[in-house]
């Protein structure tokens, strides 16, 4: 527990601000969680998930597991045992534990409670326990993803930068990447392709889109940008990212899976 | 600074469209004027003379510019940053730290870093930045917490951040860095409180300090022996505009803020060098080459940040390497850049704590004219006759522009914040994004811009405004000079006689530079206004 605080304590000092309320203490009693939560709509999710990675997963890690006893994921709190518990904790923090209050309102930690429930049915990892080393060699070498990733300043731009994965994503939400890429692709990793009315075709992946202009960092690393009625044709591509189901095996996986929850931001 | 003709700018334009997002070389911002469709440092070049080669825009055609977009910053912070323009995308600063990249044509955005300063980050007058500097692919900042970060120019990604000095300590950074071949440096912020100044290169790759010069000398270096006790240890003397290069001399400049504390010398006793001053200091090594002291022994808060302008002239019949300097102070200069020596000065507003200089240069102080317990009527207002606003010089015209306050004064009272004087207490507060009631009378200080002859220092024509000014200068190959104040117009006028070809309303004050570039032949003029920026170009199709 003392490890735990004092680690919570240097990734406070590194944040900062409001945003540390981390799901800490939620219960020790385990819980059976309900199939999914009512009334929440996907985008109400989709922003509790946000939440929860920008704040929560600061200290409970991205898959929720990172404090001994708590599996967000997987619904195993401490205490909670309604919605109505876990939205008080978050709001007001768990006295004498590193769990702080925040200023969340109650449609807020509402989000976030729909995002635990919708992913407590999701299993983690199913691989086989992995080596971040041995994955960070195949993340450089046979799996090639330098040529469109980037992680710590090394490698290609044209795919989403890696350096904080492992504080966005869970396990399993990078291994499905892996395995199935198409099957869940992220606002920031969606690609596009331009075709302009002299017939040039740009791809890359979309920055910003609008109803008149669009903008992209192409396949070359540049920043572009294009007014739509100059485009003959415009709209989005699927995911250039290869499935890995054959190219790794199980092991192989859980390696890369392995060093890419263990990408957590540089220490700036 | 040769003159370009419009014929060649837009080619050059044409040319940077093809070849986008290419490396930018520390020589291409040391010849920036060569490809005017960017803005590749804070006032265009290291001479700092924030001057547009462009030409589309003219004295002729300025009535016709019209809006083309406007990018609001989450921010309720004074916009002070002048955008970088690199090859179809402009870089700024959302106040106080968020680095930002837009379309240069749409002004969408492509991507947006965040940062947070430490909480115990403390700044005198606004958690501002001034604007970014890049270098081959990388964007710099300093930051309110006193940290330089580079960014990664395609991505926003954080490259390295340092700490340059501590927050803690109260100090604090907002000017833009400086670029000098493969090395970032920048000022400290925070001389109104017990600082010692500093000025720091750093690794352009790594990050890795190379040289800091201290703007007070410690015990044992030439200049300790004016500060009085121990003073020299919390003297002040920050370092927060930003600063110029001249490549033949291989000198950076830099102005230095006020000594501390600001309104009473009593426990600093001496000339406090080198507040008040610009130093000439070696890029490589830091080495202090000479200095000038605008205002010694300052007790009025009279900071000497303003931008070096640096611009080669034929001063009384000679070619001549000057830098020219309207200070705070109420005291315009001409000094030789190459050896610091002071070539001439004159009073440019209603002054009254100097009456001229002697052989040296030195101002010659006026007896009475201090702080006392009972307050002294003293000309110009603490907040000077000029600030930190950027000025122009431009080779066509050879004239030097400068926004600035007139018939301002204040009222010092030994050791105590300086009250305004006039009818209307608020006439030369600070700037802020809102506009405000307006009520002066005209006795009252008001805000000009002024076109200065060099060799004499005489303004050749003012445009005057009802309220003050904290806004900077732009001029261009069209002859158009652009700025804007406090009341929240953003104006054209004529650079050989200030006539008003054409203004906006923008709905907030104007605290910042303009600056011009151009993308697929159009050119374009920006502006700070409020919290947000404004891009105007020529209605409708100009290609």
């Amino acid at each position: 527990m003392q490890d735990a605080k004092g680690k919570m304590q240097m990734r406070h000092r590194a944040v900062g601000g409001f945003f540390l309320f981390a799901l800490f203490a939620f219960g020790i009693l385990h819980f059976e969680l309900r199939a999914s939560a009512q009334h929440e709509t996907a985008s109400d999710i989709e922003d509790g998930g946000r939440v929860f990675r920008q704040s929560c997963a600061n200290c409970h890690g991205p898959d929720g597991n990172e404090i001994p006893g708590i599996d967000l994921g997987r619904g195993v709190f401490k205490t909670a045992k309604t919605d109505e518990d876990l939205v008080r904790i978050i709001q007001k923090g768990v006295p004498g534990t590193p769990m702080p209050a925040t200023n969340m309102s109650d449609e807020q930690a509402k989000r976030v409670v729909a995002y635990l429930r919708s992913t407590a049915a999701t299993k983690t990892s199913a691989t086989a326990v992995g080596d971040a080393a041995r994955g960070k060699a195949l993340f450089e070498g046979k799996g090639g993803c330098l040529k469109c990733h980037r992680a710590n300043s090394v490698g290609s731009r044209i795919g989403p930068d890696l350096t904080r994965i492992g504080q966005l994503r869970r396990s399993a939400d990078l291994e499905r990447s892996l395995v199935d890429p198409a099957a869940e692709v992220l606002p920031t990793g969606r690609f596009y392709r331009v075709v302009t009315k002299d017939g040039a075709i740009v791809t890359g992946r979309l920055l910003n889109i609008d109803t008149f202009t669009v903008q992209m960092i192409d396949t070359k690393e540049q920043l572009r940008s294009f007014t739509k009625v100059n485009l003959k044709e415009h709209g989005f591509i699927p995911s250039p990212m290869p499935s890995y189901k054959a190219t790794l095996n199980t092991q192989e996986l859980a390696d890369v899976v392995s060093y890419l929850v263990s990408l957590k931001g540089r220490a700036n | 600074m040769t003159r370009r003709t419009g014929l060649f700018a837009l080619t050059a334009a044409v040319a940077a469209a093809v070849s986008l997002n290419a490396q930018v070389t520390f020589d291409r911002i040391l010849r920036a004027d060569r490809e005017p469709q960017n803005w590749l440092s804070y006032s265009g070049t290291p001479f700092n003379q924030r001057y547009s080669p462009l030409t589309q825009i003219t004295t002729a055609n300025a009535k016709n510019l019209e809006l083309q977009w406007i990018w609001q910053a989450r921010s309720l912070e004074k916009f002070e940053a002048t955008a970088l323009a690199v090859d179809g995308v402009l870089y700024t600063v959302q106040a106080p730290n968020d680095v930002v990249a837009l379309d240069a044509e749409s002004g969408r955005p492509f991507w947006t870093t965040t940062y947070a300063p430490a909480p115990e980050a403390r700044t005198c007058c606004g958690r501002v930045n001034r604007g970014l500097a890049i270098l081959g692919d990388t964007l710099y900042m300093g930051t309110i917490d006193a940290h330089l970060l580079a960014l990664d120019a395609k991505t926003g990604e954080i490259l390295w951040n340092k700490e340059v000095a501590s927050a803690k300590d109260r100090y604090s950074i907002t000017m833009s860095p400086l670029i000098v071949k493969d090395k970032v440096i920048i000022g400290t912020a925070g001389g109104d409180g017990p600082i010692r100044g500093q000025i720091a290169a750093f690794d352009a790759k790594t990050g890795k300090e190379l040289w800091r010069f201290y703007t007070i000398p410690g015990p044992g270096e030439p200049g300790n022996d004016t500060w009085s006790g121990d003073s020299w240890k919390t003297g002040g003397v920050g370092v927060w505009n930003a600063g110029a290069y001249d490549p033949e001399t291989n000198l950076t400049f830099f102005g230095t803020g006020n000594p501390a504390p600001d309104w009473d010398g009593r426990s600093r006793l001496g000339d406090n060098l080198y507040s008040d001053s610009v130093v000439a200091l070696d890029a490589d090594t830091g080495t202090l080459k000479w200095h000038y002291q605008f205002t010694p022994h300052d007790e009025l808060d009279y900071d000497s940040t303003q931008v070096p302008v640096l611009a080669d002239i034929q001063f009384r019949g000679k070619p001549r390497k000057v830098m020219l300097w309207a200070n705070r102070n109420g005291l315009m200069y001409v000094l030789d850049r190459v050896t610091g020596e002071f070539l001439h000065g004159r009073a440019y507003v209603k002054v009254n704590w100097a009456d001229g200089f002697d052989s040296k240069g030195r101002p010659q102080r006026v007896p009475g004219m201090v702080p006392t317990k009972a307050g002294t009527v003293i000309r110009p207002h603490v907040h000077g006759a000029t600030n930190w606003a950027p000025p122009s010089f431009s080779p066509r015209t050879g004239l030097y522009y400068v926004a600035h306050f007139e018939n301002s004064s204040t009222v010092a009272v030994e050791g105590e914040f300086p009250r305004a004087n006039g009818i209307n207490p608020r006439q030369t507060t600070m700037g802020q994004i809102n506009l405000q009631n307006f009520l002066n009378n005209e006795d009252e200080a008001y805000g000009v811009v002024r076109a200065y002859d060099p060799n004499t220092l005489e303004p050749k024509w003012e445009y005057k405004m009802a309220d003050i000014t904290w806004g900077g200068v732009l001029t261009t190959a069209g002859d158009v000079v652009f700025s804007g104040g406090k009341e929240g117009y953003f104006f054209a006028l004529d650079a050989r006689t200030g006539a008003l070809l054409w203004k906006a309303a923008l709905g907030g004050q104007v605290n910042a530079g303009p600056m011009s570039y151009s993308i697929n032949g159009k050119q374009y003029v920006t502006i700070a206004a409020g919290n947000s920026l404004y891009a105007f170009a020529l209605r409708g199709d100009v290609k």
